[in-house]
């Protein structure tokens, strides 16, 4: 009798089991499909997280300015050499002789987007965007210039 | 109850007619041959059209149950073309010759699948009228011409000389042996309900109820049995360990290419269609209306609707169930698959049966 029991027991409880999982395929049969139509959908529905990092941008104002000081942190954040950061010496007003940026230098071919440059920018100068379009047909098009012609240190 | 439904779209006297006209103007054994090349190549259009049907609904069912979309590229909204594209390029492929197979069998064994799966594909009841093989024994041999397909994957296996088809083919064997017994209890079952084994009789016997609404509690019971062992003896998921791609690459038919894999292929969803064919056929009517009793207006309404629209509607509902299952279960391994049919669906086919027989005897079946 005992085996008998647990003959049914098994039976009904497997029984169960597959009821359940049919349940939960035909939830997933009835909701919203979650595949992306990628190149259809790029003005309409895509959604890229902003968390996402696809590329480094300096954050520039309307007047042209960014908080770059050019002191070369990120640089030294980088594991793999992808930050340039050219400046020159320079005397303001005051007489000052102060460090000022001339060009940022990045080369997106070889960043691997572990944001130690951001985390190590003093003035949140620089940052990255989820713009993910990024592949170009010559590899010289990945070296990137990121502060704007013409741009200057933002005042305080 | 007002039975003129039945000769409604009865196209038995149409093709009457038709053969009156014929013997009319040739001997009667030219009408005959004519007009059996003609059903020939009917059955063998309908095969290929329901295959590539059956192939788009098979991607995008399963597409939605992974929530995906599926195919939607090719052929516009939808992807319709998808399944011509791949039939063409499937066509384009060339038939390998392996050097250590056995030559006869090995070409043999795809013609000797897709011959079975033809065969039991030409006994489904399509409509009032066009039964294309009719014979007293109808359901008998189903069963029997669904047999040849499995000595088809056995040879394909043995002739194939490599371990992956030879493994494939025998697990295929083993499990679809055994599950042919709990088609034939529960196909049994059906008979002696309808109390006859000509598959246009059992239709017929269900003028005033599908057999699954007469039969209730067994016939239900039947229903599901039959379910799962007809979705083991078409080979599919969760029963396709004879073509368990992680264990055997493709199975039984791993060495073979082009057209040669496209009748495996073909055969292996026309085999889902018929298990659901017949399903429909034994519970749900065949070409048979939907009925309610008392509701005179709405069955007048339901038998308008042509029989084949009927069965083709039915059938495709009982091939959406299966590929539910499919696609929800993990595969079995095989002492899994044998202990399933012996310990659990063959007795409990064999209770079935002793209660339909006893429902039947003391007239608990409507």
């Amino acid at each position: 009798m005992n085996s008998f029991s647990r003959y049914m027991k098994g039976f009904f409880s497997g029984l169960k089991s597959l009821l359940i999982g049919m349940r939960t395929s035909m939830k997933v049969f009835l909701q919203p499909k979650v595949t992306e139509q990628y190149p259809e959908n790029r003005h309409t529905t895509l959604h890229i997280p902003e968390r996402h990092r696809a590329k480094l941008v300096m954050l520039h104002d309307a007047e042209n300015h960014h908080h770059c000081i050019a002191c070369g942190l990120c640089q030294m954040a980088c594991p793999n050499g992808t930050i340039k950061v050219i400046s020159e010496m320079r005397e303001d007003e005051e007489g000052k002789k102060k460090k000022v940026l001339v060009k940022y230098e990045y080369n997106l071919g070889s960043c691997i987007f572990c944001q130690l440059c951001v985390n190590a920018c003093p003035h949140g100068a620089i940052e990255f965007t989820n713009d993910f379009e990024n592949a170009v047909y010559e590899k010289d098009k990945l070296l990137l210039t990121l502060n704007h012609e013409g741009s200057s240190l933002a005042k305080k | 109850m007002n039975q003129s439904f039945l000769d409604y779209y009865n196209i038995a006297p149409l093709l009457a007619t038709i053969h009156e006209a014929m013997c009319s103007v040739m001997p009667e054994w030219l009408a005959m041959t004519l007009e059996g090349i003609v059903v020939g190549v009917i059955i063998i259009l309908m095969y290929a059209l329901l295959a590539i049907v059956l192939i788009y609904m098979e991607r995008k069912v399963c597409a939605a149950f992974q929530c995906r979309i599926g195919p939607n590229r090719v052929g516009g909204k939808g992807g319709l073309l998808q399944v011509f594209a791949d039939v063409l390029k499937i066509l384009t492929k060339e038939i390998i010759k392996l050097k250590k197979a056995d030559r006869l069998l090995y070409n043999l064994a795809p013609y000797l699948v897709i011959l079975a799966s033809i065969i039991t594909f030409s006994c489904l009841p399509w409509h009032n009228g066009a039964q294309i093989l009719h014979m007293n024994i109808g359901i008998f041999f189903v069963l029997a011409a669904s047999s040849i397909g499995i000595l088809g994957i056995l040879l394909a296996g043995w002739s194939s000389n490599s371990k992956y088809t030879l493994i494939g083919a025998v697990r295929s064997g083993a499990m679809i042996i055994s599950y042919e017994l709990s088609i034939g209890i529960t196909v049994l079952t059906m008979v002696v309900m309808s109390g006859t084994m000509d598959i246009h009789g059992i239709v017929m016997s269900q003028e005033n109820g599908w057999n699954i609404f007469k039969g209730h509690i067994p016939a239900i019971a039947a229903f599901i049995v039959y379910l799962i062992a007809g979705n083991a003896e078409a080979n599919r998921g969760p029963f396709d360990l004879a073509e368990a791609e992680q264990e055997l690459t493709a199975g039984y038919h791993t060495e073979y290419s082009g057209m040669h894999f496209g009748f495996f292929y073909l055969a292996e969803y026309l085999n889902l269609f018929i298990t659901s064919g017949i399903a429909t056929t034994l519970f749900l009517g065949g070409w048979m209306p939907f009925h309610i009793a008392g509701l005179d207006g709405f069955n007048a309404v339901m038998d308008y609707i042509p029989g084949i629209v009927w069965f083709l509607g039915k059938t495709f509902f009982v091939v959406f169930l299966l590929m539910w299952i499919r696609w929800t279960f993990p595969r079995l391994r095989i002492d899994q698959v044998l202990t399933l049919e012996w310990k659990y669906l063959m007795p409990l086919s064999l209770v079935i049966l002793v209660v339909m027989t006893v429902c039947k005897i003391y007239g608990l079946v409507f």
